[in-house]
């Protein structure tokens, strides 16, 4: 394997933001991105991910801030001088020309020798799985094996950072699973760096070595996928990990990490996000996993059930709370729509955020 | 043996008949589906009976005219035309206007088209270059016969300025033809180029300016080839109006000098010496040129790419 990454210590961005007119769709962003790592963008549409992507792409340009390739600054470069790999959501392969001239066209650009064009593209094929596919145009291959060619095409210039726009949003489930793996395994081989936008949490969960969760244009949290998978910082980062339920009440007492909530007549205890005292407003997060339907007792959340769905391992159900918010909660059997169930929670797996709900 | 034979053949003939009713030969409507005829089909009744009437009665009727003449064989006609310089050299003439103006309008109409895709107030814009379209030929002609005339505001400007010494001569000659062609078939030529244009997917010029490519190696490595079968539509079609340039070789040119061109041939065969069969072989003999040109192009055409212009798969 003769491609490999560029080299380079680190990628900085030192407050970035960009205005477009007086909104401000992305604004004091700083983050460093360290050689080797696969960091991704998380966050619904318009909290910024592109946005960020496209300014170090070069593609747009930022308003504020300073981007840093080690000592050099290179946010006045344009995008064909900043040397960088990127997959298109879309792909934007070539139409016109073979697969093997998609991916030869970054080398033809730099002016690479003839020989040495054919070697890379060679490996870049074998690499990405293409061999038999050369010659062929882009209508003619599949969404995955486009999907190929455009990693190919982006990783062939070895490039010191790899930019990927929610490239795998395209394909069906089956095949984005395939290509999530082949992702990974093509970073790691590589050794190559890169910054991956998407709004799917299970993608940059499952992806990334780190996870920075955008909203309305500023970074929210930053940390590995079990840092936010386990501990959230903000009530939205917890809802886009899958903490699908919420629900608010009055902090009863608090005891180290620990909080005990008041929820209608239930009682159910978290761990504490944030320096909390007894009669605070809080919200308690919980997973569906999470949320268990048990015999009724103590302290527990009764809910008026609505129906279950069957899942493999057990049920998922669906009920009204009695502030009439939706709780979705895992259960052994099927529930008969309106009996009352009693949900609990095992305080090391719910959140507990100051604060009401909108 | 008949006894025996003839319910069994009864049961055969039986089941034959059910299984021919039920997936036999289809039925004429099911075969007429098949291949895209249904009743909707008939909708085109009416388009399909006005190309008859308005154009291939006219243009069969003219053929057979031609083939007609007042004096002399079926050929006669043809005969004369490839015979009599004066008539024949209109051909070239036609074509050393309508080639070099459709050229020239299509290389303005690129870089115009692909400014204007990257502006806001494309609509704005797009507004102000296709009113030539809409004002017609004549008074293009009557307004350039006064602003290009020697005592016309180009050439005050140009003396006032003391750039030129004398009124450059630019009306009832080849250059007056070739400026009205210009401007008249410029938006015609730039709105079709436009619609290419915009086809084109902004992600590939990005993809290109991220794999190194500067703007010219984008717009020659990407751009270019892409848009270039459209150009080829977009010349046949502006090269077909511009052969059959009329009102402005009249007014702007000199008619019976450089810019006789071939409709004025067939002009003065129908009106002036009221030879409708002459005037039909004319005829003729200019929509072969402009059918041969169109078919050159086209054929060119066939050897470029001409799928999608989208980057993924549509």
């Amino acid at each position: 394997m003769t491609i490999h990454a560029a080299n380079f210590h680190e990628l900085r961005l030192d407050r970035i933001g960009r205005r477009f007119g007086t909104v401000a769709a992305l604004h004091d962003v700083s983050l460093t991105i360290r050689k080797g790592e696969f960091v991704a963008l998380l966050g619904p549409s318009g909290c910024g991910k592109s946005t960020t992507l496209n300014c170090i792409a070069g593609l747009l340009e930022m308003t504020e801030g300073g981007i840093w390739l080690d000592e050099k600054r290179i946010d006045k470069l344009r995008s064909e001088q900043r040397g960088f790999g990127m997959v298109f959501q879309n792909y934007a392969l070539f139409p016109h020309m073979s697969v093997r001239k998609n991916i030869a066209f970054g080398l033809e650009m730099k002016g690479v020798a003839k020989e040495d064009i054919r070697r890379r593209v060679d490996e870049a094929i074998t690499l990405v799985h293409l061999r038999g596919q050369e010659e062929k145009l882009p209508g003619q291959l599949s969404g995955g094996q486009q999907q190929r060619v455009a990693i190919a095409r982006a990783i062939v210039i070895e490039p010191p950072l790899v930019l990927m726009d929610e490239p795998l949003s395209n394909l069906d489930a089956k095949l984005r699973l395939d290509m999530r793996a082949e992702m990974r395994r093509i970073h790691n081989s590589l050794g190559s760096t890169t910054i991956y936008v998407t709004h799917d949490q299970e993608e940059a969960l499952s992806l990334a070595d780190r996870i920075v969760v955008l909203r309305d244009g500023s970074i929210r949290q930053v940390g590995t996928p079990e840092e936010l998978f386990a501990r959230p910082d903000h009530l939205d980062v917890a809802d886009f990990m899958g903490f699908r339920n919420k629900l608010e009440g009055v902090v009863v007492s608090v005891a180290g990490e620990e909080a005990e909530l008041a929820i209608g007549s239930a009682r159910l205890r978290g761990r504490v996000r944030n320096t909390l005292k007894p009669g605070d407003r809080a919200v308690m997060a919980v997973r569906p996993d999470d949320l268990e339907a048990v015999a009724p007792g103590e302290g527990s959340l009764p809910a008026k059930a609505i129906s279950s769905e069957f899942r493999g391992r057990g049920y998922i159900g669906f009920a009204e709370g009695d502030d009439g918010r939706e709780l979705v909660f895992a259960a052994s059997r099927p529930v008969k729509p309106d009996e009352t169930v009693h949900l609990t929670v095992d305080p090391a797996q719910a959140v507990i955020f100051a604060g009401g709900l909108q | 043996m008949t006894g025996t034979q003839s319910p069994l053949r009864a049961r055969l003939d039986r089941s034959n008949r059910i299984a021919g009713e039920a997936s036999g030969q289809p039925t004429l409507r099911q075969r007429l589906r098949a291949q895209g005829y249904d009743g909707t089909t008939l909708l085109t009744v009416p388009a399909v009976g006005f190309l008859l009437l308005l154009f291939v009665y006219p243009f069969l009727y003219g053929l057979l005219l031609s083939f007609n003449p007042k004096a002399g064989g079926i050929l006669a006609n043809y005969a004369r035309f490839f015979s009599d310089p004066f008539l024949y050299e209109t051909i070239s003439k036609t074509l050393w206007l309508a080639v070099p103006v459709t050229l020239l309008n299509l290389v303005l109409a690129v870089p115009v088209a692909l400014r204007v895709r990257a502006m806001r107030y494309q609509r704005v814009l797009t507004t102000i270059l296709v009113i030539p379209m809409t004002l017609g030929t004549v008074l293009i002609a009557q307004g350039l016969l006064n602003y290009l005339g020697p005592q016309g505001w180009f050439n005050r400007t140009l003396l006032t300025l003391g750039i030129i010494d004398a009124p450059v001569k630019l009306i009832h000659n080849y250059w007056g033809v070739f400026l009205s062609l210009l401007i008249t078939g410029f938006p015609f030529a730039f709105l079709l180029t436009l619609s290419y244009v915009t086809g084109i997917d902004r992600n590939l010029e990005r993809a290109a300016a991220m794999l190194g490519a500067g703007s010219w190696q984008r717009f020659q490595r990407i751009l270019m080839p892409l848009i270039l079968p459209g150009l080829a539509i977009t010349f046949c079609l502006s090269f077909v109006q511009a052969f059959a340039v009329f009102p402005s070789a009249v007014l702007l040119g000199s008619p019976a000098g450089p810019t006789r061109v071939i409709s004025i041939a067939a002009y003065q065969a129908a009106f002036e010496e009221y030879d409708y069969s002459m005037a039909s072989a004319v005829a003729m003999v200019m929509g072969a040129v402009q059918l041969l040109v169109v078919g050159c192009i086209l054929g060119a055409r066939g050897l470029l790419y001409r799928g999608s212009t989208a980057g993924a798969k549509g």
